[in-house]
């Protein structure tokens, strides 16, 4: 943001309607909460809710949509990239089935026999 | 001696000192709670039986503080523009009133820990315990870590106004910067923790 008298006066404009919409957005979040939907679903739009409040705070309040530095635009780029990865952690950590012991339907199929032969 | 670029642009990044510094240092706040996230789902899809947030926490009380941090974030952007305004009293207003936010914050948290406390709902009592009071713990010292520095630049720091303004504008921008970031977490941390 510039110094520019006039300029500075539309930001603030921008930051109150940017704040009620905050607003708007907290309630609806709460009110979202009391759906009687699947767990999977409420997460979902728990998500796009807060993702969205999370991008006005982003966009206005810290300027990001006005940012062109490409050493922030970069350094944000490559941050976005390994949080994806930090999140995709849990999801290989429940695919990882190396070390899991596993049992074959006729593992024991020679033991039985013999028990039976007795 | 003068450290380059406190005020002026680096012919590389195009961005003051402060401003990259901020920048990087967010990043890596990022990553914390990004691990912690992270971990939050690991633990929660890995747990057979996970309790509803509302079954530990109140909900108007996070939904109350949800909106004084909401509002904090608010009066700190209006305090930076006063400051491009040329406007020392109001910006120490809304600063004034963004550090009495986060102490409100901060006090109604403490309610909160102390009605955990009385019931017995210590983060060694449970997995969603553990994880709630870890992730909001740190966020709240965040909290304190801001409202020691928007201190300082309501008080003794903002006397820089009359002798380096860019510099102090700089330095209001990156608390800024800071403390949006700090109600950012928050704005996740209440959905996951208190509503799903």
């Amino acid at each position: 943001m510039s110094g520019n008298t006039e300029e500075v006066k539309k930001h603030i404009g921008v930051y109150l309607k940017v704040a009620g919409a905050l607003g708007v957005g907290t309630v609806v979040t709460v009110l979202a909460s009391f759906l009687d939907v699947a767990l999977a679903l409420a997460v979902v739009i728990a998500l796009i809710i807060a993702l969205t409040k999370g991008s006005l705070v982003v966009a206005f309040f810290m300027h990001l949509i006005e940012e062109r530095s490409r050493a922030i635009l970069w350094t944000l780029a490559l941050t976005v990239t390994f949080w994806f990865v930090l999140m995709l952690v849990p999801l290989l950590t429940m695919s990882d089935h190396i070390g899991t012991p596993k049992t074959l339907p006729n593992a024991n199929a020679a033991e039985s026999h013999a028990e039976e032969a007795h | 001696m003068e450290i380059p670029y406190t005020v002026a642009e680096r012919p590389d990044t195009g961005l003051n000192n402060v401003k990259l510094g901020i920048w990087l240092f967010l990043a890596s706040e990022v990553m914390l709670f990004g691990g912690l996230f992270s971990s939050y789902v690991l633990l929660r899809v890995g747990n057979a039986e996970w309790p509803l947030g509302a079954e530990f926490l109140n909900i108007p009380i996070g939904t109350f503080n949800t909106a004084v941090l909401i509002g904090s974030s608010v009066t700190m952007v209006l305090a930076f523009a006063s400051l491009k305004l040329g406007d020392l009293a109001k910006y120490k207003t809304y600063m004034g009133a963004t550090i009495l936010l986060a102490v409100l914050f901060l006090l109604v948290k403490s309610y909160e820990y102390w009605e955990k406390i009385s019931h017995d709902h210590l983060p060694s009592h449970g997995t969603f315990l553990a994880i709630y009071w870890t992730m909001t713990g740190l966020h709240g010292l965040h909290i304190i870590g801001g409202i020691a520095v928007n201190g300082f630049l309501w008080g003794p720091g903002s006397s820089m106004f009359h002798t380096k303004r860019d510099q102090f504008i700089n330095r209001v921008e990156a608390a800024g910067l800071y403390w949006h970031f700090v109600d950012l977490v928050w704005i996740f941390l209440f959905p996951v923790l208190y509503l799903l």
